[in-house]
């Protein structure tokens, strides 16, 4: 019974997903394309779920759909990207477009295809299955010992990306009036205050 | 067919009813939420506030959801319809959802997941978007200055509340992100003890995540009239509503959970740590938090926009990272 | 199978959640009135016709702190696995962080220097 029941979950998800695919690219709103992109990566992540990969399916939603996408939105969001336009590059790109499509698809089973996807091959079947050790502590255990390189590359790849995205969009407007906190707190009552006496009908001078 | 009754419809009747069994209170605290609301900041002003549909204005949540009920559903001309009607639902149905794995006694959760507080901050990363729907699909000024005001001013004060729930997972260590692993870590100290300053920044977040005073820049009365739930009406309005205040009791929960023992007595005397006193005890904190919530709304003033992107950024980002090394640097190198 | 299983009080409240979305949001289109008139339904502007388009162009600082947030947010996904496995990985485990934190501290640095961080 519990066999149906996942593979009922499964092709539900599954088909959810791939229509939503579809559907960001066929959809005539751009805004409309990234949500059903949002529900795609939903649905994926649940298909992680299914499988056990509980922890990639959590960053899957917190990275792709609580970031990512966010950004994806802001951008078609502001951009106005009409319907009339959405669709002109079609015709010229379309080619393309399939054949960087076919290649993608032709690494992929080659990936697969090979060894280390095997269920039979040592890597794989010695390494411990999700039954008698969380995935979480699992990753924790070999990401930041045995992949140390690969680790503090991604850092610097982090660190480029964050460079790149301020000299990319920071300008500086002129003439801004900023607020300077310690200049605000240092200032005395000396400095910005004077009593003066007045004498009537003379005024200050 | 009995055997299909009992593998299949049973259990899945049974997890109805558990979630009944947290959706009903739930819906009824958001609801008396906005009467106790206008009761605390009328009783900060010297005022009595609601007092006239029942003793005490006990009725007035059902007095107004009736009205709203029978209100016109106004879908504002330019508006994009689907992304107009969803938003509001989507925000609703979040706010319930996050409750799945918070746990309120020692063996009761909808959802006992290993990565329950990840499923958390997954859900409340998601609330932007009901914002961000909302004022594009309505297609008018304020509305989408309100969204575009609140998904910046979410999304800077969610990095800090990642870096203090690191602080907490790493304190707990192994099964640090299952919720009643937490709650269990606390029963010899809260780590609102350990982590204070940690507790008080997380609050502090949980108010700009919100979007509550003193962070309701996004809704701004005095300049954006009400932000992006502006052109909303009737249920929809309601919607946006009910989620607002079933967000303020999830961050309570939340910051209850992870900082105040949860569902823990703070006293093991009598009957006080007895298992059937524990939801009291859970409902005792998130209440006291929620209560805080509008206690700080009656009292501070609104935060100008710079300042909150200050206080974001530079002032709760560096601190809690060094929380962070702060926390991990103890634990490593006392073996703790 | 265990790691599903113990997910699926959540996809049933997903259901559920839902159908009471729709329910609540749908109640007020069979019971309330439906008179729209084109004031009514024009964008709230306080008493204005509407100028220009309201999606119009915004600070590109917003696109800033989403890009910003996003790398942080992954700095934080790279953090969840290390703080449960903190204690057995030790102090190997412990500085290959700190090296990692630290070149992005240089880069918050950096931003902050910049005045990436500052909203005018």
């Amino acid at each position: 019974m519990e066999e149906i029941i996942t593979g009922l979950t499964f092709y539900l998800f599954a088909a959810v997903t791939i229509a939503s695919a579809i559907m960001v690219v066929g959809s005539r709103n751009a805004v409309h394309s990234v949500l059903f992109l949002i529900l795609a990566f939903f649905t994926c992540s649940a298909l992680f779920v299914l499988r056990g990969a509980e922890f990639v399916a959590m960053i899957l939603v917190i990275v792709y759909v609580g970031a990512v996408a966010v950004l994806f939105l802001f951008v078609v969001m502001m951009l106005h990207v009409g319907e009339n336009r959405l669709f002109q590059g079609v015709r010229r790109f379309g080619v393309v477009g399939v054949l960087v499509g076919l290649a993608v698809a032709a690494e992929l089973i080659i990936v697969i295809s090979t060894r280390a996807f095997r269920q039979d091959t040592p890597a794989v079947a010695s390494n411990p299955t999700t039954a008698d050790l969380n995935v979480t502590e699992a990753l924790g255990q070999i990401l930041y010992t045995d992949y140390f390189l690969l680790f503090q590359m991604s850092g610097l790849v982090l660190l480029v990306a964050m460079i790149g995205a301020i000299t990319l969009t920071l300008r500086q407007r002129d003439g801004v009036k900023k607020q300077s906190i310690p200049q605000q707190i240092e200032r005395k009552r000396e400095d910005a205050v004077a009593l003066r006496k007045v004498e009537s009908g003379k005024g200050i001078g | 067919m009995i055997d299909l009754f009992l593998t299949v419809v049973w259990p899945a009747l049974k997890i109805v009813l558990t979630i009944l069994a947290v959706i009903v209170p739930l819906i009824l605290g958001v609801a008396y939420m906005t009467l106790a609301e206008r009761k605390v900041i009328a009783a900060a002003q010297f005022r009595h506030g609601p007092n006239v549909v029942g003793p005490f204005g006990v009725l007035q949540p059902w007095a107004d959801a009736l009205k709203l009920m029978f209100k016109e559903v106004i879908l504002p001309a330019g508006a994009n319809k689907v992304v107009f009607f969803l938003a509001p639902m989507l925000t609703f149905a979040l706010a319930m959802l996050a409750w799945a794995v918070m746990p309120i006694t020692e063996n009761f959760a909808i959802a006992d997941i290993n990565l329950g507080l990840l499923y958390l901050f997954a859900i409340s990363s998601l609330g932007v978007y009901g914002i961000i729907m909302s004022g594009w699909a309505s297609n008018s000024k304020y509305p989408f200055l309100g969204a575009l005001r609140s998904a910046a001013q979410m999304v800077s004060y969610e990095v800090s509340m990642g870096l203090i729930i690191i602080t907490v997972v790493i304190t707990v260590g192994a099964g640090g992100f299952n919720l009643g692993n937490i709650v269990e870590a606390q029963r010899d100290l809260w780590f609102a003890v350990i982590h204070f300053p940690m507790f008080v920044v997380f609050f502090i977040s949980a108010l700009a995540e919100t979007n509550r005073a003193p962070f309701d820049l996004p809704e701004g009365e005095s300049e954006l009239v009400a932000g992006y739930f502006l052109e909303y009406s009737s249920m929809q309005f309601a919607l946006f509503f009910l989620g607002e205040y079933a967000n303020i009791l999830l961050m309570s929960a939340m910051t209850v959970t992870l900082f105040l023992g949860g569902y823990l007595s703070p006293v093991e005397v009598w009957f006080l740590g007895d298992v059937w006193m524990q939801p009291i005890w859970f409902m005792l904190k998130t209440s006291f938090i929620a209560f805080v919530f509008l206690w700080v709304r009656a009292t501070v003033p609104r935060y100008r926009y710079d300042q909150l992107m200050r206080l974001g950024w530079k002032v709760f980002l560096p601190l809690s990272l060094f929380w962070v090394v702060l926390t991990s640097g103890i634990i490593v190198g006392f073996g703790l | 199978m265990e790691v599903a299983e113990s997910y699926l009080p959540i996809l049933i409240f997903m259901v559920l959640a839902t159908v009471l979305a729709i329910v609540m949001a749908g109640i007020p289109l069979l019971v309330a009135p439906k008179r729209p008139d084109s004031e009514k339904l024009s964008a709230y502007e306080c008493g204005f016709e509407a100028f220009d388009d309201s999606r119009g162009r915004f600070d590109v600082r917003f696109y800033l702190v989403a890009i910003l947030f996003i790398i942080f947010d992954l700095e934080v996904a790279f953090l969840f696995p290390w703080a449960v496995s903190l204690r057995e990985i030790g102090l190997f485990g412990f500085w290959s962080m700190m090296i990692f934190l630290t070149i992005l501290t240089v880069g918050f640095i950096y931003e902050w220097k910049k005045g990436a961080l500052e909203w005018e």
